[in-house]
């Protein structure tokens, strides 16, 4: 499905290990499918399979309608399209600091998205406000460090921007805590601790609605730019000497990841290690080239996080955040990859 | 070197007019006779102390907000912020716990051997009397006779703790007659999308069961203290009385098609409860709940329960917290105490 893109950065083992483009997108839109429907049939308000498709056709009684369609729907819509984001923007900064060990909240975002949902719920403002200030602090994160980086005119430009990441990111987490001190105990700091662990559990369409366009609107980018990125990822060297503007490039690819990633930080609170680990399972599979590995990212990502959230809400009486779900799986997931020695890069 | 002047004042007025008292965790205690200042490990303790004896608060773990101010007697709704003293010394400095000067620190709440050690701790490095009282809702009459005897009250003390066990009592001969089965089935919607609730046990829902409600969030106790629901959850439990206290949550409950469904929001049993000056669910779990207690005693039994909710909420704010409410803080405070017609 990638026919035109060049194949770089690609070694002869990954080139015997991959699956054919088209069977393996194939393979994984329908496991999604299937996946999707088995999340709505399964919850703790009881429904047959029969009743779940009598409700999709708009015949089921009205406590099920309600359920299916404004809590299930949404909530696994919800999952695919966090566990999408993030695995997209994970594998587009591996790409573009040509790093496995960098995820989506590398220059901040998360951090940033932490700190704008703590300050909406320590001024005790709606949801969609906390959601609202979530995003921006998250998009404002970034831009400070692309401006402090663009400032700073370090040698390695990567290098600084990880760097001034890494800084605005601990100021916007002292930030944080800072709030999370002066919280009512009572009220205010739970709330934040649970935003902080992520969790789709409120998760409702007029929550979806705002952050799917802006999902979209990052993606979009990173899929026009594949080429590109692709060849960001052998150097700046490389893509000047095929006439690339790496500075545009690496500008572009951080504006559109970091949308995607603030969004859904937004909408599902900070949810860490899917952006981290599912590039490297997609890399496995498809190998690095960027025109296959953002579709196979994006659905890896949407089926493993629609698996997690599932189980944060069917395994106990009372729901686990996500993000320790993810840190659970991901992290000894991660130490099992580094440990085969192989990382499918360079 | 003022705070090692005290030490040296402290060691040595100690032992001269001092008395020892045990606290809810066991600890023997020596303290003065007489207790002129006390400093209040956290806002449970504050409302507790304030109560007892006002006088002898030095400033409130979190300075009062305008809406809550005419609920507190005036001297001392200007009292300053003086930070809590939780957890690993909280964010109240040691040092400034000795430039207040207070004769006595007390926390109220939990008596765990966390407690324990932190409050010895305390004690040793500042040389102040560290008293623990347990905060369980059943132990409110005993911490009301300790704190009122060590704070030199014991009369008021004891007046108090009459008060407490009366309306228990009270609740008590009237659950006896109803059976756990046809007991109302109450959720507490915390959070502005009112899917954050207290687990069975918890300290947040306890009142809900003193009150003699059965609450819905109950996994058979394997999990206790506040946790994330799921809607669908609140769906299969359905309620048919539900609390809050945030009013984001309390705006929109009523006409958001998710909780359409719930029993609750049908018969529009609905609840917002009061926080001014202190929540009456737990906001902090202090004396603050006798009063949510029998608001709550009066929703969920209103047969039986028959007392006027004015009468007792003047009674009480006038018993517990020195003031005497005139017809529009009464007004206000009570707003959405019986619901919402829908």
């Amino acid at each position: 499905m990638d026919g035109r893109a060049p194949e770089v950065g690609t070694t002869p083992r990954d080139r015997v290990a991959r699956f054919p483009g088209t069977t393996l997108i194939g393979v994984l839109v329908a496991l999604v499918c299937v996946t999707a429907f088995a999340a709505i049939m399964i919850g703790p308000f009881a429904l047959s399979p029969g009743e779940v498709l009598a409700t999709l056709v708009g015949r089921g009684d009205a406590q099920s309608t309600i359920v299916v369609w404004k809590i299930r729907l949404p909530r696994v819509a919800a999952a695919l399209l966090v566990g999408a984001a993030l695995a997209a923007a994970g594998a587009s900064y591996q790409a573009l600091f040509r790093n496995p060990l960098v995820s989506p909240d590398i220059l901040g975002v998360s951090a940033g998205a932490g700190l704008g949902a703590v300050a909406g719920i320590f001024l005790s403002l709606p949801v969609a406000a906390i959601q609202g200030s979530a995003f921006v602090g998250g998009m404002v994160a970034v831009g400070v460090v692309m401006l402090v980086a663009s400032a700073v005119q370090g040698t390695d430009r990567t290098l600084s921007l990880v760097l001034i990441g890494v800084v605005i990111g601990a100021l916007a987490g002292a930030a944080t805590s800072l709030l999370k001190i002066m919280a009512d105990p009572y009220d205010q700091l739970p709330a934040i601790t649970f935003w902080l662990l992520g969790s789709l559990a409120a998760t409702t369409s007029d929550d979806i609605l705002p952050a799917l366009p802006l999902v979209l609107l990052g993606l979009v980018p990173l899929w026009v730019l594949r080429w590109r990125i692709n060849v960001l990822s052998l150097g700046d060297e490389e893509a000047r000497s095929l006439g690339i503007d790496a500075g545009r490039t690496r500008f572009l690819v951080i504006a559109a990841a970091t949308l995607v990633t603030a969004s859904v930080t937004a909408l599902a609170g900070v949810v860490g290690w899917v952006g981290l680990v599912i590039p490297h399972i997609a890399r496995m599979l498809a190998g690095p080239a960027f025109g296959r590995l953002l579709p196979t990212s994006v659905l890896i990502g949407a089926l493993y996080l629609l698996v997690v959230d599932t189980a944060a809400r069917t395994l106990a009486a009372a729901e686990i955040p996500l993000g320790i779900l993810t840190a659970v799986i991901g992290a000894p997931f991660f130490v099992w990859l580094l440990a085969r020695g192989r990382r499918g890069w360079s | 070197m003022r705070a090692f002047c005290l030490f040296f004042v402290l060691l040595l007025a100690g032992p001269v007019a001092a008395r020892s008292v045990t606290d809810s965790a066991g600890r023997v205690v020596e303290i003065p006779d007489e207790v002129h200042t006390v400093f209040a490990a956290g806002p449970t303790a504050a409302v507790l102390t304030y109560i007892l004896k006002p006088d002898t608060l030095p400033g409130w773990p979190r300075a009062l907000r305008p809406s809550e101010r005419p609920y507190i007697a005036a001297p001392y709704r200007d009292l300053p912020e003086t930070g809590r003293l939780t957890g690993r010394g909280g964010e109240a400095n040691l040092e400034r716990v000795l430039s207040i000067e207070p004769d006595l620190i007390i926390d109220f709440g939990s008596v765990r051997d966390t407690y324990v050690d932190l409050a010895d701790r305390v004690q040793e490095q500042t040389g102040i009397p560290y008293i623990l009282v347990d905060g369980r809702f059943e132990a409110t009459p005993e911490a009301l006779r300790l704190v009122g005897d060590i704070l030199g009250v014991p009369v008021r003390g004891e007046t108090l703790a009459a008060d407490v066990e009366e309306t228990f009592a009270r609740i008590d001969a009237l659950l006896s007659e109803i059976p756990e089965e046809d007991r109302p089935r109450v959720y507490l919607a915390r959070g502005p999308d009112g899917l954050e609730t207290g687990m069975k046990g918890s300290i947040n829902t306890e009142i809900i069961e003193r009150a003699g409600g059965r609450n819905v969030a109950d996994d058979g106790g394997a999990t206790r203290g506040l946790v994330n629901a799921s809607m669908e959850q609140v769906i299969v439990a359905n309620p048919d009385t539900i609390v809050t206290w945030d009013d984001n949550y309390y705006a929109k409950v009523f006409d958001d098609p998710m909780w359409a469904g719930i029993d609750a929001v049908q018969r529009g049993r609905v609840y917002l409860s009061p926080v001014e000056p202190f929540g009456w669910i737990d906001r902090p779990p202090s004396l603050n709940r006798m009063i949510g207690l029998i608001w709550m005693a009066g929703l969920l039994y209103p047969e039986e329960w028959t007392s006027d909710l004015r009468d007792d909420t003047r009674a009480f704010y006038s018993l517990y917290y020195h003031v005497d409410l005139d017809e529009d803080e009464l007004d206000r405070l009570l707003e959405w105490t019986d619901g919402r017609p829908r």
